[in-house]
């Protein structure tokens, strides 16, 4: 019987033909030590440091305190109440008005595209700081837009529009726009313009051809760009902050909070471990449904 | 299901022009295709032949023209109310559905009852042979079944048009000639008019009742196979379908067209060419013994073997004759032929008979 090819090391060059691929493999690894370390040491080890940060007490002791005052205080499962609705809304207000932007991008001849994205992206390069004052600027009791819709005649007293839900929700919407209209414009870019030939040829309407066709092969962008803007919304804290004026509290302002209030370095590190974990678990429900190798990564 | 004639309407092409800044993809070409017809645009790529297609289904306007299907002109009706069924190049399915969905997609847009959309849409699987795949995604299916579902969507609502852009470009060669034969027999099964875009001469001489020559934008010759290969009407034609060579012709005074000063035929009355050409198909050269008495009826060609190529059931033959021109012949082979001892260099003398020539005014280019 002959000896299976792998294990017959007497075979020609066997052993030669091994040790060379035992070099390359060494190489590679060689090759990508610097950014395995980096990794680490950017994010292996402060997330650690977190993790174990939420589970020393004030007084230093391991303990579990931080968690159980969580689920004992109302307080905090409204802070994460909050934050969910107020990332919920966002995201559902950004897919209402990024849509047929992106729509729109998509349909126009390609030489105007860079234009009109530069309506987009321009406020994406302004700092973020800048354009949440702004709106406040925009939003206050005494601000443009009050004072123009009082001139106007369109309302007659002036309209809470900032510190509070409704300049949180405005701030927030403009400045997350870019990160749903950006993975949904490809994806639309990407839609066969055949298959929605093929529909109107088979006897389909354009706005048949539209509901029918288009819009679910451009779901894919849909559930990239929305589950981006999810994510990076429960984690937001500037925006909201200046323009919910202190009566929306996202988890993000909780843990400032404490930092400043109280110092307490454990109860802040327990809250951004169970938002870590949150987001974790909307990522994993989401890949439960979705193919989301497909849609992050354009897998097939 | 036998052959209905009344299930397929003729359609007229009046002078239809299209251009695209300077360049015409279409200039006044008329075409007639009759009910139940099997029609090909052949062409290189950028000829028209899409363009002229893409006209057809309504998707792209023409600048100017007609097109009728039956009596009924529709040069202005979008191509959701034009009811021709049509496959694409890349097959265009709609990945989001199931093969069912994507051959029932017509009939859910014609409020079709479930009874009779999934009676319809199993009927046209089974014709195209796919009656296992209706739950299968379309990701799932070959090249060739996504061609199959594809042609299956394109039928199944009955249109009296099918229009197909290049549907076997892309599938190996073994299968697309499987293919051409299944979608032949397939336009005897459903008697509907269809034209057919390729720019593979083979294809369309294998499939057509007619062909449709088209070359920049115009129509270059129109007619059935036969009359294509035997009589291309000018250089781009011979030069498209099929293989050839051409020597130069004279003309004399008289009008007669000679070669090597035998007469091979005349100009017609009035025609003003002074350049006329000789076009040769290879398969009808065949050699001669070089010494051996000429007989009337034949033109014979003097020269040296320049290049062999054995091929199998063929053997080419390039010639450099004497006076420079080059001509190339095919012959059959045959173990211990005289094919076998030819070798390049040798003297050899071929011939082809009068009726075999085919005489067209200019030069070749």
């Amino acid at each position: 019987m002959p000896t299976p090819l792998s294990e017959n090391t007497d075979a020609l060059n066997a052993d030669k033909l091994k040790a060379a691929e035992r070099r390359e493999t060494l190489t590679i690894l060689a090759l990508t030590l610097p950014a395995i370390i980096a990794v680490f040491l950017v994010i292996v080890v402060p997330v650690g440091w977190l993790f174990s940060l939420s589970f020393l007490d004030s007084s230093g002791q391991l303990s579990l305190d931080n968690y159980q005052k969580m689920i004992e205080y109302k307080s905090y499962i409204r802070v994460f109440k909050t934050t969910f609705n107020v990332s919920f809304l966002t995201t559902f207000l950004c897919i209402l008005i990024g849509y047929p932007l992106a729509y729109f991008l998509s349909q126009i001849p390609k030489k105007y595209v860079g234009l009109f994205m530069l309506t987009v992206l321009l406020p994406f390069w302004t700092s973020l700081l800048v354009r949440t004052y702004a709106w406040l600027v925009m939003l206050q009791r005494n601000g443009l837009i009050n004072n123009f819709a009082i001139e106007l005649g369109i309302w007659d007293t002036p309209v809470k529009l900032a510190h509070n839900l409704n300049g949180t929700l405005i701030g927030m919407v403009h400045i997350m726009l870019p990160f749903l209209v950006l993975p949904l414009y490809a994806a639309m870019r990407r839609i066969d313009r055949h298959a929605l030939q093929a529909a109107a040829n088979l006897g389909a309407t354009p706005v048949q051809a539209f509901w029918q066709v288009f819009v679910p092969l451009s779901l894919p962008g849909v559930v990239a760009g929305s589950l981006i803007v999810f994510v990076l919304c429960l984690g937001f804290y500037v925006t909201p902050a200046v323009l919910g004026g202190g009566k929306v509290i996202l988890v993000s302002m909780q843990i400032t909070a404490i930092l400043e209030d109280q110092f307490n370095w454990g109860a802040a590190s327990a809250l951004g471990v169970v938002l870590l974990v949150a987001t974790f678990a909307v990522l994993l429900l989401a890949s439960r449904f979705l193919k989301l190798d497909s849609v992050m990564f354009g897998r097939r | 299901m036998a052959s209905d004639r009344s299930a397929s309407l003729s359609i007229s092409i009046t002078e239809l022009t299209k251009s695209y800044g300077d360049v015409f993809a279409l200039n006044t070409v008329s075409i007639d295709v009759k009910a139940g017809e099997f029609l090909t645009l052949l062409g290189p790529s950028g000829s028209g032949k899409t363009t002229l297609l893409m006209a057809i289904a309504g998707f792209n306007r023409p600048d100017s023209g007609r097109i009728c299907f039956g009596d009924h002109d529709v040069t202005v009706l979008p191509p959701h109310k034009r009811e021709v069924g049509m496959v694409f190049q890349n097959y265009a399915l709609f990945p989001h559905m199931s093969v069912f969905e994507n051959v029932a997609f017509p009939l859910k847009l014609r409020k079709i009852g479930t009874e009779e959309k999934h009676q319809r849409v199993m009927e046209a699987l089974k014709t195209v042979q796919l009656s296992d795949y209706a739950e299968r995604g379309i990701d799932q299916l070959s090249g060739g079944q996504r061609q199959r579902v594809a042609l299956a969507r394109a039928f199944v609502f009955g249109p009296k048009i099918l229009l197909m852009d290049e549907p076997l470009s892309a599938l190996d060669k073994k299968l697309r000639e499987e293919m051409q034969i299944e979608l032949k027999q397939l336009h005897r099964q459903l008697g509907v008019t269809t034209v057919y875009v390729t720019h593979d001469q083979r294809e369309a001489l294998t499939m057509s009742d007619r062909i449709a020559v088209i070359n920049e934008g115009e129509l270059a010759q129109i007619g059935t196979p036969r009359e294509i290969y035997n009589a291309p009407a000018n250089h781009f034609v011979a030069g498209f379908i099929g293989e050839s060579s051409s020597v130069p012709v004279t003309r004399d005074t008289a009008g007669n067209l000679l070669y090597d000063n035998i007469k091979i035929g005349k100009a017609p009355a009035g025609s003003k060419d002074k350049k006329w050409s000789l076009v040769i198909r290879p398969e009808r050269l065949s050699l001669t013994e070089p010494k051996a008495r000429k007989t009337a009826g034949r033109i014979y060609f003097q020269g040296k073997i320049s290049e062999l190529v054995y091929q199998g059931e063929t053997a080419i033959i390039m010639i450099r004759l004497n006076d420079g021109q080059e001509l190339t012949a095919r012959v059959n082979t045959r173990a211990g032929d005289d094919v076998d001892t030819l070798s390049v260099g040798q003297s050899l003398r071929v011939a082809i008979d009068k009726k075999d020539m085919i005489i067209i005014p200019g030069e070749a280019r």
